[in-house]
């Protein structure tokens, strides 16, 4: 299965270039730029290992890709995004996050089912490789 | 407009001597009148009978929506009957409508009940709209003090919270109405779900008239859905919604099902606004209590909104419903099949999502509108829009809204899935060159054929639909007289 979370999931995996440029329009909008990676890829999973802290005085979107490609030498078979903070006052939160770095096998999630009295499921969703393995040996 | 009939009697024994007043003369009109900041302010559009002065007319309107009666009473004076009494403060005519006249309204704070619509809508819509002297009485904006807005509690998730829950940032969310509104079984109706959510959509929509009918109980319907979208959810990672309609003939039946939703591990519900006032602040105030993100489908709202003369203007609805507390509302999409200009939406939109909304005439906004840190409204576009018109979709609304494409997901040529798949593709595509600084306006439809040459689905649908639209005037679109720019 192809994880969809981010922002362009849906579109062929984006170019270095293409990269960029997001990160210089996030950067025009006065957004903090943060890498971020996991290998526990559920879709609950709000905390991602950050890749140091948001880099809140970036100018230039090229100290944004020195970054991630410090990120992908270090993790090459993690989930690696790039998001995007918005401090202004009534926002306060993440205005744009997408994957830019995906294992070359992605075995998915099971759904698991606990049948419950009437006709009711309790449902939840299971990572694959989570559950085959602990952190840090996961997807490789 | 100051004859003597426009004139408040001030002389207490002749003011109050038995028999009927103009309501000019008895204090609803005060042209010298300075609003307070703590006053709620109503701009009403009257169309006065003939021969009906305007200053009456809009004395009448301030008089019947607070403390007057046809004649007058002696027991005002056991009353501090000044304060209660609403001021008609401004009148002018409506640039390029003849008859009609913009009537300007003051409300002293303590006329309301803190935190309740009821009582709200009971004082200036209560009895003002079928006043014999005006043929016709629009309420076409509000200005909610501060003061006032602050004893509500307000949307229970609001836009920046739903986006941290569903971890979808970026680009407008997506999603479909349920079709055919009628006749599916649960069954068949999950079926629906799970492929628009497999497909890509974030969420599925019941429609407004789907509750418990023979061929779908409830029940089944809930089960049936959640199966879909948990289904869906497993297949993507992503975290996938269905709006449980929960909608029913009493407001414990609505708990009742509300609490199901619950149980089966539902992120969102939805009712339908004929519910009425009372019925929507209770399930939003268990929407907050249950992390449920609440949607507002409008149903019944053209019935007073969307003739420019007569009812109630939807920005009025919006303001109420951002105090009464939903997360999602329905409003309008401009290029669609339902009303619409798209001025006069964006104005909608804007106070769904704004921090302070501005005075902005061409998007009918009369006035100043401090929300008080009150939470936003995602809106909701739906109604006969499809992904050959993504770039006009995000060029109006930007990102915070719900796009919904129920025909143009379920009668895509290639299936359910390919719909939605079409849909999401066109919007990623559609964000992703607006944001590497492309002119979507003009360069949007090239952008989608492009993006189509690697998407089958979207060719199909940009040649099933690529040339469908609803190019209709609309009623209800704003008059002002343009004022050359300042900046």
């Amino acid at each position: 299965m192809r994880l969809t979370q981010g922002t362009f999931s849906f579109l062929p995996d984006l170019t270095d270039e293409q990269i960029g440029k997001q990160i210089d329009y996030c950067l025009g909008q006065h957004w903090a730029v943060a890498i971020e990676h996991t290998d526990d890829p559920h879709p609950r999973n709000a905390f991602w290992d950050m890749h140091g802290a948001p880099m809140f005085d970036l100018n230039d979107a090229a100290g944004a890709m020195y970054e991630l490609a410090a990120c992908r030498a270090a993790f090459p078979q993690r989930y690696i995004r790039v998001t995007a903070f918005d401090s202004t006052l009534g926002v306060e939160s993440i205005r744009i996050a997408f994957i830019v770095n995906r294992p070359e096998h992605e075995p998915g999630f099971r759904l698991v089912r606990q049948e419950a009295p009437g006709r009711t499921v309790r449902y939840s969703i299971e990572s694959y490789a989570v559950a085959a393995n602990p952190e840090g040996a996961r997807y490789s | 407009m100051g004859t003597v009939e426009s004139v408040e009697i001030t002389d207490t024994k002749q003011r109050y001597a038995a028999g009927v007043l103009k309501y000019a003369q008895m204090g609803y009109w005060d042209a010298d009148y300075e609003p307070k900041d703590t006053d709620l302010l109503a701009l009403f559009r009257v169309t006065p009978q003939e021969g009906v002065d305007p200053v009456e007319a809009a004395a009448a309107v301030a008089g019947e929506s607070s403390t007057a009666t046809w004649t007058v009473v002696w027991t005002d004076r056991l009353t501090a009957c000044d304060m209660y009494r609403a001021k008609a403060y401004r009148v002018d005519p409506v640039p390029n409508q003849p008859g009609q006249y913009f009537c300007y309204v003051a409300y002293d704070l303590s006329l309301f009940e803190e935190g309740s619509i009821a009582n709200l809508t009971a004082s200036i819509i209560g009895n003002v709209f079928s006043f014999k002297p005006l043929k016709a009485a629009r309420l076409e904006d509000m200005r909610l003090p501060v003061a006032y807005v602050k004893t509500f509690r307000g949307p229970p998730t609001g836009i920046v919270v739903e986006r941290e829950r569903l971890d979808k940032y970026g680009r407008p969310l997506l999603g479909a109405t349920i079709k055919p509104k009628l006749g599916l079984s649960g069954r068949n109706y999950g079926r629906v779900v799970y492929e628009a959510l497999r497909g890509g959509l974030d969420f599925t929509k019941d429609d407004e008239n789907i509750n418990s009918q023979p061929f779908m109980h409830w029940r089944d319907r809930f089960l049936y859905c959640m199966e879909g979208v948990y289904r869906a959810s497993a297949a993507s990672g992503e975290v996938k919604g269905h709006y449980l309609n929960i909608t029913a003939g009493t407001m414990e039946e609505m708990y009742r099902r509300a609490d199901f939703a619950h149980e089966l591990g539902s992120i969102v519900i939805m009712v339908d606004l004929i519910v009425g006032w009372t019925a929507i602040q209770s399930i939003s105030n268990w929407a907050r209590d249950n992390d449920m993100i609440l949607h507002m489908h409008r149903a019944g709202h053209g019935t007073y909104t969307r003739q420019k003369s007569h009812g109630v203007s939807f920005r009025v609805i919006a303001k109420w419903l951002r105090l009464a507390g939903v997360d999602h509302l329905h409003t309008g999409t401009a290029v669609g099949k339902l009303e619409g200009d798209p001025m006069t939406v964006q104005g909608y939109y804007n106070i769904c999502r704004d921090t302070t909304t501005r005075v902005d005439l061409p998007r009918g906004i009369f006035f100043e509108q401090d929300w008080g840190a009150l939470r936003k409204v995602m809106p909701v576009a739906s109604g006969g829009i499809h992904a050959g018109q993504m770039h006009q979709l995000l060029d109006l609304f930007g990102d915070d809204v719900v796009l919904q494409f129920g025909g143009g997901t379920i009668g895509h040529p290639m299936g359910i899935q390919a719909g939605a798949q079409a849909n999401r593709v066109a919007l990623e595509t559609m964000v992703l060159a607006r944001n590497e600084g492309r002119d979507i306006r003009t360069e949007g439809p090239e952008i989608l054929r492009n993006a189509a040459r690697d998407c089958t689905p979207l060719r199909a649908a940009l040649d099933t639909w690529g040339e469908i639209s609803f190019n209709y005037t609309s009623t209800d679109t704003s008059d002002f007289v343009p004022t050359a720019s300042v900046a």
